[in-house]
């Protein structure tokens, strides 16, 4: 049985754990407010900017544009945006046994699978696979449009240059601040938006005059929808992050919580049979001298 | 008083300006163009440089970078990734980066690197747009 001693520095040992999962769980609600405003940011942007996609793809030949090409798939890529930071629970494990997989999935199909690693924790876990291309590891923190840009630039070059015939994003998609799932989402080719797919909003199909003519627009617009679509998966696992976190921390601190009262019975437990002990010799000794 | 036609600006990271203005003048893909109340329906890239309106008697400069514009139903709306007003360029440090920029640039046209080069030019066109935008006129 541990003695009293070594109970005590457990009790003072699990203490100090829960008061950092505590201090973690502050730190990441606050962040993860953080990261839900730059969504909701982002939003009217998104939302205009698929509006007017909308509105010109849908009088367009896709055939036309590179970037929607389908071709015969024989090489895929997979873009696996995962967090830098650990301690958020199974969030990460999650993302990436998802991908995993798909690359199972695709080399069975006998396609060839090369990765793109956004986030350190994925960058790390699939470096000894010898399939990464490109990593974009301790970016999660901080990444700004232009992170996003660099990446997607990265993708569609091997796309364009028939490297890869399909992209694919696995990330960890934001549910709620509860539920965080890995999801898989095509990027490449460019599936056209046609009008009912947009669903309740309501898109106006008034003739346009383009500047330049509609396909040079579309040129434009194309990389700048890859962006924008990278940028708000990105959004999205850093506020899934901050959200696994959270509930990670609390579920911590909850179980140091359990950890403290179950060691404290231990303890009182052990203290108690100190003092019965001890009773039990004074009194034996009492009854031996009445003797 | 003449009629007014709402105009809005976003980027990624949200809603930059929403107000009704008189009459607006942007750096298009053929040039600059204005867009009074009740222009017709219109779409059109957007290259860096000083977007302004003018609102009464006030007008105000922005500078913008990378983009479209979509006009319809008068409303027009700026779909940039980035929007700064002239008023809060800091001017010095826009210069810094005019000077950094024209640098790199050199260097990047010296050594024949084709792929800095568009990113360097696009550098120094921002930091001359914001210098336009903050009313500073370049010598």
């Amino acid at each position: 049985m541990a003695s009293l001693k070594d109970v005590q520095m457990k009790i003072g040992g699990v203490k100090k754990t829960a008061q950092i999962t505590k201090a973690m769980n502050m730190v990441a609600a606050a962040k993860l407010r953080g990261a839900q405003q730059r969504m909701v940011d982002f939003r009217p942007y998104a939302d205009q900017f698929d509006d007017a996609m909308t509105s010109m793809s849908g009088s367009m030949e896709t055939s036309l544009f590179p970037l929607m090409e389908v071709r015969e798939v024989n090489s895929v890529e997979l873009i696996v945006v995962t967090s830098d930071r650990g301690l958020c629970g199974s969030f990460n494990a999650h993302i990436m046994k998802t991908a995993e997989k798909q690359m199972a999935r695709l080399e069975e199909e006998g396609k060839k699978v090369s990765l793109v690693c956004v986030g350190k924790k994925g960058s790390r876990y699939f470096k000894k696979t010898g399939k990464v291309r490109k990593s974009y590891p301790d970016i999660m923190g901080t990444f700004q449009m232009f992170n996003a840009r660099e990446i997607a630039q990265e993708v569609a070059a091997n796309f364009l240059s028939g490297e890869t015939d399909e992209v694919l994003l696995v990330y960890g998609a934001f549910v709620s601040v509860a539920v965080q799932r890995p999801a898989v989402k095509p990027l490449l080719p460019i599936q056209a938006v046609s009008g009912e797919e947009v669903g309740d909003r309501t898109v106006d199909s008034v003739d346009f005059i383009y500047e330049p003519s509609p396909t040079e627009i579309m040129d434009v617009l194309l990389p700048l929808y890859l962006n924008v679509m990278v940028y708000h998966i990105m959004l999205e696992v850093g506020a899934s992050e901050h959200a696994a976190r959270m509930t990670a921390m609390d579920n911590a601190t909850t179980a140091c919580v359990d950890m403290i009262s179950n060691l404290t019975l231990i303890y009182n437990k052990a203290r108690q049979a100190g003092i019965t002990a001890e009773l039990m010799d004074i009194v034996g000794g009492a009854e031996a001298l009445k003797g | 008083m003449a009629e007014t036609i709402k105009l809005e600006v976003v980027t990624p990271r949200g809603a930059v300006l929403s107000e009704d203005v008189d009459i607006v003048t942007a750096p298009g893909y053929g040039g600059e163009f204005g867009v009074l109340a009740n222009h017709a329906p219109l779409l059109s890239t957007i290259k860096i440089g000083v977007m302004s309106y003018k609102k009464g008697g006030n007008s105000e400069q922005l500078m913008i970078s990378g983009g479209f514009c979509k006009v319809a139903a008068n409303r027009i709306t700026f779909l940039v990734e980035s929007a700064e007003f002239g008023r809060e360029i800091d001017v010095d440090r826009a210069m810094r980066a005019k000077e950094r920029a024209e640098k790199r640039l050199a260097e990047v046209i010296r050594k024949e690197e084709h792929l800095n080069q568009a990113r360097a030019e696009a550098a120094l066109q921002r930091s001359l747009a914001r210098l336009r935008a903050a009313g500073h006129q370049p010598s």
